[in-house]
């Protein structure tokens, strides 16, 4: 295998673009991606997206993109993991560049989740239809059980959890993409409307408009594009039960595991080596649970984390630096890729008043369903 | 919506048939073809015990449109006696009150009615055991 590097990124703002269809964010964030690295063709593309079929009725992606990046004739393919179709179409450009079959490849996300479609069922396509959503279980609903598992198991709290979302927005107010750009107190999110108790509103990532593109090509080749490639020495996919009942644990995300340790051992770096990190804090419990289950601290031990800032900006391993899905917002197809021109960002130096110091080795982790799907990549600045 | 589906469901749903691996003996529920566990393909039919704990729990204040009139409502995940897990609602109390190892009976209930026409859908809610 070849080795691989990122070398442009592009993304729109994440927020309700009312503005902007599918097509138009795809042909913002692609360009953005492509001057970035003064790159004028691809030799394929990857579009991740969840649902366009019924976030706003369309299918067949792949062309539709290619088209209207005017580079029809180009091959394009429609990647879909739920809120892991970003992460998985990243891991499948990666892999086309690394075999040798094409140089220059475009990894995508997108998704429109404010033209009017019912979110709450689209959502919940991503849980398992005949044993949980057929009962009334919505997705809020499901991480809700994960986080009274880990309560009841860990003696994690809903202040625990709160502080994730105080973490994540405090970072999020130096990100001019981010949503929800605003700091949140601690008072406010436990005072914020039940959702699906013990999950209030402002432990939920919001409902978001989005794209976001990186440009991947050999390693060798690589500085063509930018003075700052960014590696990929990592690339670990797993998948999990779907329905949570199925599960071992329902505390514990066994496909996040997997897919980190894979990852890892492709890497030759462990948790310890990580300095920056984006992780699915689609819920607040689920950043809680994701990171024990990548390593960066002990099982049960992930509820002090954001409290105690081991992972904010200047602790141990500052984790969602860009504010994360809660304040940057989660069009779930797009986060993917989201979160890796994030940590591009960071190990190019170039993150601003987020910068991590020093930041060399970074890793992200997107998930899909309740945690039936997990990919993890890790990065290396060049 | 096809009424096929509503018939291929009615041992799981209404009967609560789940299937005992006889390779490895774990129970799943509904019956499936291949073992989660061993990937034995052999299974012999049980029906679950109409009664089980509550292994985590949730309320759902912000529902489906389906469930609009019902909520908040509590969810959980029931374990039987024979292993099984299943998700279910817990009703006839205070949904705060579900949380986990309550015991709970499953009993035969209207689940929602689907689609314009209304189809009526059935299965097991969970009642706490007085
Ligand atoms: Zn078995």
């Amino acid at each position: 295998m070849r080795e691989v590097a990122i070398v442009g990124a592009g993304m729109t703002r994440f927020g309700e673009l009312w503005g902007q269809s599918l097509r138009d964010m795809f042909a913002e964030a692609a360009v953005g991606a492509l001057n970035d690295a003064g790159a004028d063709h691809v030799d394929s593309i990857y579009v991740g997206c969840m649902s366009g079929g019924q976030f706003v009725g369309q299918e067949h992606l792949g062309p539709l993109m290619a088209d209207h990046l005017g580079m029809t004739g180009v091959p394009a393919t429609h990647v879909e993991s739920a809120c892991a179709s970003g992460g998985v179409a990243l891991r499948l450009a990666y892999m086309e560049v690394a075999s040798g079959m094409s140089d220059l490849v475009l990894a995508t996300g997108i998704e429109k989740m404010n033209d009017g479609a019912d979110v709450t069922n689209v959502l919940a396509t991503a849980a398992d239809q005949e044993l949980e959503v057929y009962y009334g279980v919505t997705f809020p609903g499901l991480y809700a059980m994960i986080a009274r598992a880990h309560m009841a198991k860990y003696g994690t709290t809903e202040e625990d959890m709160a502080w994730v979302s105080v973490k994540n927005h405090r970072h999020g107010a130096m990100n001019d993409k981010a949503q929800f750009p605003g700091e949140v107190t601690l008072e406010q999110v436990m005072a914020s409307s039940m959702v699906a108790a013990p999950l209030r509103l402002l432990h939920c990532s919001p409902v978001t408009d989005g794209a976001a593109a990186v440009l991947l090509c050999p390693l060798e080749q690589a500085k063509e594009y930018t003075d700052r490639p960014v590696k990929i020495i990592g690339s670990g996919l797993a998948t999990g039960s779907m329905a949570l009942a199925d599960r071992a644990d329902p505390a514990d995300l066994d496909a996040v595991q997997r897919s980190a340790r894979s990852a890892y051992k492709m890497a030759g770096v462990g948790p310890r080596d990580i300095q920056v990190a984006e992780v699915h804090d689609c819920f607040s419990i689920a950043e809680i649970c994701c990171i024990e289950a990548l390593g960066f601290v002990e099982p049960g031990t992930g509820k002090d984390a954001a409290r105690e800032g081991f992972t904010a900006l200047g602790g141990c391993v500052p984790v969602n630096t860009s504010g994360g899905l809660k304040s940057k917002g989660h069009p779930v197809g797009a986060t993917g890729i989201a979160q890796a021109i994030e940590v591009f960002t960071q190990l190019q130096g170039k993150a601003g008043a987020r910068q991590v110091e020093n930041a060399r080795v970074g890793l992200t982790q997107n998930m899909g369903g309740s945690g039936a799907s997990s990919v993890v990549h890790i990065f290396q600045g060049v | 919506m096809p009424s096929p589906r509503y018939t291929r469901e009615i041992p799981s749903r209404y009967r609560l048939e789940a299937g005992r691996c006889k390779g490895c003996g774990k129970v799943v529920y509904p019956a499936r073809r291949i073992c989660p566990a061993c990937r034995a393909a052999d299974f012999e039919t049980v029906n679950l015990s109409r009664k089980g704990t509550v292994v985590t729990s949730t309320v759902i204040h912000v529902p489906p449109d389906e469930f609009l009139m019902e909520a908040p409502y509590a969810m959980a995940v029931v374990e039987t006696p024979e292993g099984a897990r299943l998700m279910t609602q817990v009703v006839d109390c205070d949904p705060s009150t579900v949380l986990p190892g309550m015991e709970v009976s499953l009993e035969f209930r209207l689940i929602r009615k689907e689609g314009k026409s209304g189809i009526l859908c059935y299965g097991h809610k969970g009642v706490p055991v007085a």
